[in-house]
């Protein structure tokens, strides 16, 4: 009988709770696509995509079908552009964003990152001009993806990049002005960035990784949450076992769709990211696992306590039950993109400033998170320096994915559609940051020692 | 290979009737039936053999999904896979 009930619960997961692999996403390293002739790298770009990628959709869906749990995402991701694009002999990169774009759209996939650069310590001359190309780039192309490392906690944070990036988020929202300034949400300023994310917008191939990998995400904030209903009321020792035990179903089934990828695609399985990544659908939450945990809204206190134990748990569970666990792998808190998210900020229980002291104990950071278009963009820059500091401080990746929506204000709602969701606008601190931003330079890396 | 059938919906009859003929056709082997009674649905488990199957899996998944839109209910094929990962150490 017990045989039985394995079966009735992994088909409960997967048609009542939305258990699902998020994200098959293929690493190809463009390394060998370098040329001084820019029109000849893209070529090679292109070729050397399509044909590395040509049946990972297909794949994808075969083994969908053969094991009955949906794949959401089929993805690639590449070698930071500026690091291909060095070579070549244009000064500006946005053609080759567009070769990105045709690529996806040859292969079927939706979104295609590593329109990338790393300046944590410093820019070459390559990385200067891919950022500049960032705003046109995601404004004329529909699958790209772009992400920059500003900091890491071995080189400090680049105070220069900071202030660029705010400027950057600010001209990539007026050129896509008329689509709720959708081109940010398709732009994540990093510290500490991982090289094996398959999660977007931040996914780049980095360059420690081989010609070719397969790294997988799985989801299923919905599975803990109906496991925890079945522990109400009961303490939190029983409350954390509970989520490492449903983590790890979700992670082995996670595993077993990386196994099989990795053979039918005859290229190397590189990690599994066990994060929690929830979906606009009611039912596929992450705040709303927080509210099951004991907190009346998300955003109550209690949120980080109940965000850091339930990051911790899913990170044991997931940790036993596969052999490569890499990625961001922990909860995601994407404001527009969780339904429990967007109830809390628009019932007024959840601010900026508790979702920067949540980032301290999740994975990754302020993400997608709607502001208002007139913010001035070294707030932006500031907002990023707060949460690079955080990453950096604390030896975690941290993100910021803000959304400076042209043309609105608070009380206002920006809709991206599909799983990028909506995102009421919310408030920022009106105090200006300008002079602080404006110094430049560098902040040093931080000591490793006297930790208090 | 195995698979785990899994077949959900209102109790009527001729319901394994209607799929046994749609494995014996594609020379699927039953190996183990179980049905019971969940929340007024039936339920029913069968665990198939499919070494020998002339089809390939995914034509066996699209004839049993057409078999359960004649009899009105819910069939799901899967490989045995899944559930011995998500549930075995």
């Amino acid at each position: 009988m017990g045989k039985l009930d394995n079966i009735m619960e992994t088909i409960k997961m997967i048609e009542k709770e939305k258990l699902d692999i998020r994200t098959i996403t293929m690493g190809i390293s463009l390394l060998d696509c370098c040329d001084f002739n820019g029109k000849r790298a893209r070529e090679k770009i292109y070729d050397k995509i399509t044909k590395y990628g040509e049946n990972l959709v297909k794949v994808g869906e075969d083994i969908e079908v053969k094991y009955g749990i949906p794949i959401i995402n089929k993805r690639i991701s590449v070698t930071p552009i500026s690091l291909v694009a060095a070579a070549s002999n244009y000064d500006n990169y946005i053609g080759f964003a567009k070769t990105l774009d045709e690529a996806a759209k040859t292969l079927g996939v939706n979104f295609i990152g590593g329109f990338s650069a790393l300046v944590q310590k410093g820019y070459s001359k390559a990385d200067k001009i891919l950022i500049d190309s960032i705003p046109e780039a995601l404004s004329e192309t529909e699958r790209v993806c772009s992400s920059v490392n500003v900091g890491d906690t071995k080189s400090g944070i680049n105070m220069d990049a900071v202030r660029h990036m705010g400027s950057i988020i600010k001209e990539t929202a007026y050129l896509t002005r008329d689509r709720d300034s959708i081109g940010c949400a398709k732009l994540v300023v990093f510290a500490n960035a991982v090289e094996d994310n398959p999660f977007m917008a931040g996914a780049f191939h980095g360059i420690g990784e081989g010609e070719c990998v397969i790294n997988v995400g799985v989801s299923g904030p919905g599975v803990v949450k109906a496991a925890l209903e079945k522990v109400r009321g009961e303490s939190i020792d029983v409350v954390c076992e509970t989520i490492k035990k449903t983590a790890f179903k979700i992670t082995r089934a996670g595993q077993l769709v990386a196994m099989e990828a990795s053979k039918m695609l005859n290229v190397p399985w590189g990690i599994l990211d066990l994060s929690l990544a929830p979906t606009p659908a009611v039912g596929d939450s992450v705040a709303r696992i927080l509210e099951e945990i004991g907190i009346e809204g998300c955003g109550g206190h209690g949120t980080t306590a109940a965000l850091a134990l339930l990051n911790d748990a899913v990170k044991k569970g997931g940790i036993m039950a596969s052999s490569h666990v890499g990625g961001l792998s922990g909860a995601f808190i994407p404001v527009s993109e969780d339904e429990g998210m967007i109830n809390a900020v628009k019932s007024g229980a959840l601010n900026l400033e508790k979702l920067e002291a949540m980032t301290c104990v999740c994975s990754v950071g302020l993400d997608m998170i709607a502001i208002p278009g007139d913010t001035p963009e070294t707030t932006i820059s500031a907002i990023i320096a707060d949460e690079a500091a955080i990453g950096v401080i604390n030896k975690k990746t941290t993100a910021v994915r803000l959304i400076p929506v042209y043309g609105k204000d608070l009380g206002d709602e920006a809709v991206f559609g599909g799983l990028l969701g909506r995102a009421p606008i919310m408030a920022v601190n009106k105090l200006s940051s300008a002079d602080f931003i404006m110094r430049g330079g560098r902040i040093p890396a931080p000591v490793h020692s006297f930790k208090n | 290979m195995k698979a785990v059938i899994t077949v959900i919906g209102k109790d009527k009859i001729g319901i394994i009737a209607e799929i046994a003929l749609v494995l014996a056709k594609s020379r699927a082997n039953i190996l183990d039936i179980s049905q019971t009674i969940l929340q007024d649905y039936f339920t029913m488990i069968m665990i198939v053999d499919l070494e020998k199957i002339n089809i390939s899996f995914m034509e066996l998944t699209d004839d049993l999904n057409r078999a359960g839109e004649r009899i009105g209910m819910s069939i799901k094929v899967q490989h045995e896979e899944i559930f011995n990962g998500m549930h075995k150490i």
